[in-house]
């Protein structure tokens, strides 16, 4: 006896031929990039000069601006969750469509929304615009997107609450304020601290971005290193962020364990 | 005590889930409330606490109008009214006296309730409660650590920490075996005796309602259709309430003495150990 799966679209026409418009799509678009061969291989030196310059990293030469690097992005970076951490969680609570009333509800999404649509280096070129170059502009940049991202979230997660548990606290005539901390607070917690440190995470590694663009930090400290040609201290520079990606990696790993 | 005139609730779909429902409950009575799935049980209790807003009519608790209090006022009425959940609703991650105690938030101030900080007349009630129901040893465990029959305990437990006229259980038995929910029913009732207070029971068990309360109310869509001894639960009865079916097996057929029963815990399924650490 013969048994096949059948298929996701049933009509074998339309199958088919999304089939082969996809592949000729993809055909036509690698088609349309233009590679400039001379460029390439003039390149490719320069190329060799940057992975020579990471198997012999030079962490001293440079020493005093990477360590001033690192010290102003971990600052930035701690700065700017601890106190995005804080504006989140109001309105992440305003953002769930189960707790706030709908005119709250619509400007805390609207927050959100705008924190959103924008990548970071964008934000960051706007910030350095409005209050100049330096870790100021880099640590505004991180706080904003780290409101769009973990208020998001939060407001999510306490939509997806158990509503039962939320409903026994309201029945004995608790507060709204003690709704929050007994019936909901309990729920969403473990996961507003795993999102935070994964979001510190992310805050670390977008310093070294943004830092290119003129925010501050171990960001601009690579690009100095880059636009001088000094590929061993910039292998350096990367060398340390990785370790500290890592680190972090590793200890939110052991924290959100704990927290569960 | 607890007098409910007319009252009525359409959901926003359309579905009338009480119509014009009256009755009235003195204080220290224990009324079972059986019906089809579906019949309004839930609904009656809910609108009775304001937690579903009933359409028309009026709720009644001593001289208090509940149906026209204001949020705050309501607020304030609600302490004296205790619920009991089908599936406990304790709050999973916070332990069992935190849970308890949560029975006591319409009375404390919010920075009391934030630091964990109740009064000791609080204190001492909680632990006077845990140890009427049997949980002196699980005070700081966590609840999702608890079996199912311990949990309800503190479902219990936290009722009655809001020192309440009135208790609304919403099928207190339903996620319970047989042997647990004898237990759980014979608390609620002892204790509902020991502090004269009146209580609604939704229960879908009519044999174990019959064993227990005082008086049974049976609702059909929406409606009381009994409203009288639990004896007189007749094969026309049921029927009325529940449809056509053979009752024979249902009905009781002499006053049944309940044997006395040792009080020992159900043992923790391995799931809820493994949980527990
Ligand atoms: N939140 C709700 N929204 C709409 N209809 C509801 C809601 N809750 C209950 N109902 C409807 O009201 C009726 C009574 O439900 P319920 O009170 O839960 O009955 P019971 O507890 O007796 O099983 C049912 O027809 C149900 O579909
Ligand atoms: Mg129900």
């Amino acid at each position: 006896m013969q048994w096949k799966k059948p298929p996701f679209i049933a009509n074998q026409w339309l199958r088919y031929g999304l089939l082969v418009g996809v592949v000729g799509y993809l055909v036509l678009g690698l088609n349309s990039i233009e590679v400039n061969w001379i460029r390439l291989w003039d390149g490719l030196p320069r190329g060799w000069a940057f992975v020579s310059g990471f198997l012999t990293p030079d962490f001293l030469s440079r020493g005093g601006d990477i360590w001033e690097g690192i010290v102003e992005s971990l600052t930035m970076t701690l700065t700017s969750t601890v106190i995005g951490v804080l504006i989140s969680v109001p309105i992440g609570v305003g953002a769930a469509r189960n707790l706030a009333p709908t005119p709250v509800y619509l400007v805390c999404r609207s927050v959100i929304a705008l924190s959103r649509s924008f990548q970071e280096v964008i934000i960051a070129i706007l910030f350095v615009a409005m209050v100049g170059f330096g870790p100021l502009a880099g640590f505004l940049t991180l706080a904003f997107a780290t409101i769009g991202f973990l208020a998001k979230l939060l407001a999510e997660d306490i939509e997806d609450i158990d509503e039962s548990q939320a409903e026994a606290i309201r029945a004995t005539g608790a507060g709204w304020l003690q709704l929050i901390n007994y019936g909901i607070q309990p729920q969403v917690m473990p996961r507003l601290i795993g999102l935070s440190l994964y979001r510190l995470d992310i805050n670390f590694r977008e310093s070294a971005v943004i830092g290119i663009v003129g925010a501050g930090g171990i960001g601009a400290t690579l690009n100095t290193a880059i636009d001088r040609y000094e590929y061993s201290s910039a292998a350096a520079i990367l060398i340390i962020i990785i370790g500290f990606v890592l680190l972090a990696e590793y200890l939110s790993g052991f924290i959100r364990k704990k927290v569960q | 005590m607890l007098t409910l005139k007319r009252l009525t609730k359409r959901y926003k779909t359309g579905d009338l889930a009480l119509q014009e429902v009256t009755l009235d409950i003195p204080q220290g009575q224990v009324v079972g409330l059986i019906g089809p799935s579906g019949a309004g049980k839930s609904t009656l209790i809910r609108c009775i606490n304001r937690l579903v807003e009933p359409t028309a009519g009026t709720v009644q608790l001593k001289e208090l109008n509940l149906t026209s209090l204001s949020q705050t006022a309501l607020r304030r009425a609600r302490r004296h009214m205790g619920m009991i959940f089908q599936e406990y609703a304790l709050v999973e991650r916070l332990t069992v006296m935190e849970n308890v105690l949560s029975g006591q938030l319409g009375y404390v101030s919010f920075w009391r309730s934030l630091l964990r900080r109740f009064p000791t007349p609080a204190v001492q009630q909680a632990f006077a409660v845990l140890d009427r129901v049997g949980l002196l040893d699980h005070v700081d465990k966590r609840a999702d650590a608890l079996s199912g029959g311990q949990r309800q305990r503190v479902g219990i437990a936290r009722a009655l920490l809001q020192n309440p006229d009135l208790l609304l259980v919403d099928e207190p038995t339903a996620s319970l075996d047989p042997k647990t929910s004898r237990q759980i029913m014979r608390l609620i009732t002892e204790i509902c005796a020991e502090r004269q207070l009146a209580a609604i029971i939704n229960i879908h068990d009519v044999a174990l309602a019959q064993l227990f309360v005082q008086r049974i109310i049976g609702l059909r869509q929406g409606q009381v259709v009994y409203d009288g001894a639990p004896d007189g639960l007749t094969a026309e009865v049921l029927t009325d309430i529940y449809g056509a079916e053979d009752w024979s097996a249902t009905i009781r057929k002499e006053p049944v003495e309940e044997p006395p029963v040792a009080e020992e815990e159900e043992p923790l399924p391995e799931k809820k150990l493994a949980v527990a650490r």
